[in-house]
């Protein structure tokens, strides 16, 4: 017994260390979302870009300007049907965004389909934007109050969403995505939740 | 001096800042609600703020969203529900009580209860210890054992230690023996 409470210090040292170690390596800043595994909420707003009636892509200045501010496109939850997408929330306010849009470019033209949220912005800021640095999106939210933002659990730009076939959240990365990102956390749970259904279709 | 300023100007400026916002409520009781549920309450973007201290956009549309759904009737535990759906628990300063933060709450209790075994079962030992130190007289020198060392009576003495006659004779023999050597 006597021999055992010599080893008190030390253990209690070790379970310090331990717990030390694994918590201070933790990122303080990651933040579980919510929302994970459940489906996108309800929205009603407006296309950023009227892409529907104007038919033509890639979309310039001229397109923009044709566009009457009254006439956009309605959108819901349900863009997020079909196919499994991801959903990126940007903002022309933002500096990481444009960080991450040439890499967003990239996997667009590998055939990711990616729905934007216009998060918190100017309607025309953010068409010219995509005029300037190209337009990876299939759709773009355009949410100038942030409502769909507020409840997603959106608190900064960028942020992207994994969601399934059927609307579902699946992943979330807060942050900038790049290439480190795509392939080690995003890549590995959308290619899982894209062979599924296309799988049950049987094209795969 | 410098401290009292110093912790004037702090509170003035919380005051100047919840000026900006909590002009707009139906009741004294609504503002009262807002204030426990912003302070409560905090910031997803700035971790180390709270609702009512944080200039980011994300706090002050939660706030306005708090605001709204207090003049739509919620109760608190509506709109601690609301938020928690969005952020999840993060949010709130005061962690629920359920399965995930059960850890949470009763660490500091069993914390307590162990120090309190400690400090007992020490003083318990140490209090013992006295007792067993209290028994000895220490006002009067113990010097027994080397009196009877020095005494004539303990050298005179060997058959009061224990030495039978024939032992004795031996003993003499040798000493006599020596004494011729």
């Amino acid at each position: 017994m006597e021999r055992i409470k010599l080893f008190i210090p030390l253990i209690i040292f070790i379970v310090l260390a331990l717990a030390l170690y694994f918590g201070l390596g933790r990122d303080p800043s990651a933040m579980p979302s919510a929302l994970i595994n459940k489906a996108v909420p309800a929205f009603t707003l407006s296309s950023l870009l009227n892409k529907n009636t104007v038919n033509q892509a890639p979309i310039n200045q001229a397109l923009i300007n044709q566009a009457p501010q009254n006439e956009y496109t309605t959108l819901d939850e349900t863009v997020f049907r079909g196919e499994a997408t991801l959903l990126n929330v940007w903002a022309t306010w933002c500096v990481s965004c444009r960080l991450e849009h040439q890499y967003l470019m990239d996997i667009a033209s590998l055939g990711v389909p990616i729905i934007g949220l216009n998060y918190k912005d100017e309607r025309t800021a953010a068409q010219e934007w995509l005029v300037k640095f190209g337009d990876p999106y299939q759709e773009v939210i355009y949410d100038v109050d942030g409502t769909l933002g507020l409840d997603l659990g959106v608190f900064g730009a960028p942020e992207t969403y994994v969601i399934d076939a059927e609307g579902v959240i699946r992943y979330k990365h807060v942050g900038v995505v790049d290439d480190r990102v795509w392939q080690q956390k995003i890549a590995p749970v959308f290619n899982q939740l894209r062979e599924r259904p296309l799988a049950e279709r049987g094209q795969l | 001096m410098k401290h009292v300023l110093f912790v004037l100007f702090m509170g003035l400026s919380s005051l100047s800042f919840a000026a900006i916002e909590s002009t707009e409520f139906a009741s004294d009781e609504l503002r009262q609600r807002y204030q426990t549920l912003v302070d409560e309450t905090r910031c997803p973007k700035c971790q180390n703020q709270n609702l009512a201290g944080s200039d980011s956009p994300i706090s002050a549309d939660l706030r306005s969203q708090i605001r709204r759904l207090l003049h739509e009737g919620a109760s608190d535990q509506d709109i601690a529900d609301y938020l928690v759906a969005r952020y999840g628990d993060y949010v709130l300063y005061r962690p629920r009580w359920q399965a995930s933060t059960y850890a949470l709450w009763f660490t500091p209790f069993v914390l307590l209860i162990l120090a309190a075994v400690i400090v007992v079962s020490v003083r318990q030992r140490r209090a013992a210890g006295v007792t067993s130190h209290a028994a000895v007289d220490d006002t009067q020198p113990d010097n027994t054992s080397a009196d009877n060392l020095l005494s004539d009576d303990f050298l005179n003495n060997s058959q009061a230690q224990g030495l039978n006659t024939t032992e004795q004779v031996e003993l003499d023999r040798l000493l006599d023996t020596e004494s011729d050597a």
